[in-house]
């Protein structure tokens, strides 16, 4: 009788589940599905092809929109993890009154609206007459990036056992040395995952992207709003086919992170036997 | 060993300044230009009128309420099927629930404008674009931000304590009873921060309302906008600005968001990776 409840709990649960993350996946899939069809507007009759991933990939500009958005979140990640992670570092070993005035302006773009960051940047670079370039651009990517890395690195460095970085002092490193060999190896995840979350956080940015951009430079997110607005006929079929690559690219990369940590755990686990 | 502690916080001395110049100075230009003016030769001068203005136009008022009504409607929807999602993911005790988890965030992943696009296309195709704006804007802010609202729940929900359960249970409370005076007041902190997660984005977030309401429906992040690159007025747009800092201070007032704030960054997309 308990059983059968359990059972019967467990299958609604299953159920509530499935249908969420059919809806959550419906509008995703349609487009991977639709990308494969000649038709350049949805509903309209068409047949399997491939013609949009040939001119997706024929298209210099898009191609060029595609390099710059990555190029921008790589750059930007490098940049915010270096000056998050040596913050943060510098944060933590600070007398606790500037710790928490810094700690605090730092949570100042993370509880803000984006479009008040993108605006008082705006302000900011207007007010010292600075045009808009690829400067201004990197500024507001690193205004919304860094304050994460952050977040990311100071739980690390709280954990961390500050007797081996006075131990390797003793034993004759020098502070640099101590700080490069034994502090940071320590809070390496932490740095690698203010990475990831700043490389993250870049990709998909459009207002603080559009309030720093200068006029002639696109990333994904700008070219694709636009190009919707517009109700660009030429563009929603290629956006279609880019969307499903990016989605598989972001599958694939999700699957290798399963098994390589389902493996660490094995690996782990035989190491414990 | 002084000399070395000082080169050690020295490390945060470049982030200080970068916060000072892109996070605080800008901040305080906000405030500035809120309350004044400009004359014909570009200079500043003090002035309330803003303020009168946006308080004395009802079209201006009707935005904030609009934003208002969408942000509650969006935050409730968000709460309601999220609830459910995390407390199966958190206390179902089926194994593996974390490949679950991450199937739930894998879209936040997908930026965000092309999986807004992909919901366009998907209303559209179902005949909900362009006749229904409001339900359809509610829809891809719910669709946007459930992520935001299942993590921070899930997080609460995972850390409760199984024994308080059995007690309520073995002192013969029911489901219902144990549910609302156990189990929900300990997911309250997940609660409050999702709702932080929630709210302030669907009062602004302008590219889900214009990609899915048709452009008929502003919210008070399109109106900075529209101030800003239409009118070429950053005075409107800071005093704007300004109102959505009462809110988001308000709410995290309501939520005591100030006392957990590594929660809520942690929610805010920390764990993502």
């Amino acid at each position: 009788m308990v059983k059968n409840k359990q059972k019967i709990k467990n299958g609604i649960s299953a159920v509530y589940l499935l249908l969420i993350l059919l809806l959550i996946y419906a509008p995703i899939l349609l487009l991977v599905i639709t990308s494969f069809s000649s038709a350049r507007i949805i509903g309209e009759e068409g047949s399997f092809s491939l013609v949009w991933y040939a001119e997706l990939f024929q298209s210099e500009r898009v191609m060029g929109i595609l390099l710059n958005t990555v190029v921008l979140a790589l750059v930007a990640a490098a940049l915010a993890t270096v000056l998050g992670t040596a913050g943060a570092i510098g944060i933590f070993y600070s007398k606790k009154k500037v710790s928490a005035v810094l700690q605090g302006a730092n949570q100042i773009p993370v509880v803000n609206a984006e479009i008040v960051t993108a605006l008082s940047l705006a302000i900011l670079f207007a007010a010292v007459s600075l045009q808009r370039t690829y400067f201004s651009l990197l500024v507001g990517h690193l205004v919304l990036c860094t304050p994460f890395v952050i977040i990311s690195v100071l739980p690390k460095l709280k954990q961390m056992d500050n007797h081996l970085y006075e131990a390797a002092l003793d034993l004759g490193a020098s502070p640099t040395q101590a700080l490069f060999k034994v502090v940071i190896p320590q809070i390496a995840s932490g740095i690698l995952s203010g990475f990831m979350l700043s490389v993250t956080l870049s990709l998909d940015d459009y207002i603080v992207t559009s309030f720093t951009k200068p006029a002639t430079f696109d990333t994904i997110s700008t070219y694709v709003y636009n190009a919707v607005k517009n109700e660009s006929k030429s563009d929603l079929p290629l956006i279609r086919a880019l969307s499903a690559i990016v989605f598989l690219v972001m599958i694939i990369l999700i699957v290798v992170a399963i098994v390589s940590s389902s493996n660490q755990n094995k690996e782990d686990r035989n190491k414990n036997a | 060993m002084t000399g070395l502690r000082f080169s050690r916080k020295q490390l945060c001395i470049p982030y200080a300044a970068f916060l000072v110049l892109f996070v605080v100075i800008p901040m305080f230009l906000i405030l500035l230009y809120a309350f004044t003016g400009e004359d014909e030769a570009g200079n500043l001068y003090f002035s309330f009128s803003n303020f009168l203005n946006f308080f004395s136009s009802t079209s201006k008022l009707q935005t904030l309420g609009v934003s208002l009504t969408i942000a509650f409607i969006t935050t409730f929807f968000c709460l309601v099927i999220a609830y459910p999602v995390a407390y199966i993911l958190a206390r179902s005790g089926w194994k593996r629930t974390y490949v679950l988890l991450l199937l739930f965030i894998v879209p936040m992943w997908l930026n965000f404008v092309l999986r807004i696009t992909a919901l366009r296309e998907l209303l559209n195709i179902i005949g909900f674009l362009g006749n229904y704006d409001y339900v359809n804007t509610i829809i891809g802010m719910v669709y946007d931000f459930l992520p935001f609202m299942i993590l921070p729940l899930y997080n609460s929900l995972q850390k409760m304590d199984n024994s308080l359960l059995e007690a309520a249970n073995d002192l013969g409370a029911g489901p219902v009873h144990t549910f609302l005076h156990v189990t929900l007041p300990l997911s309250m902190p997940g609660i409050l921060s999702g709702i932080t997660m929630v709210f302030m984005p669907s009062m602004t977030n302008y590219v889900v309302s214009e990609t899915l309401g048709n452009s008929n429906i502003t919210i008070l992040g399109k109106m900075i906008e529209e101030y800003f690159s239409t009118y070429d007025d950053m005075h409107m747009g800071s005093l704007i600005s300004i109102i959505l800092l009462v809110i988001i201070f308000i709410t995290m007032l309501v939520s005591g968001g100030f006392k957990q704030n590594s929660d809520e960054s942690s929610a805010r997309g920390a764990n993502l990776w």
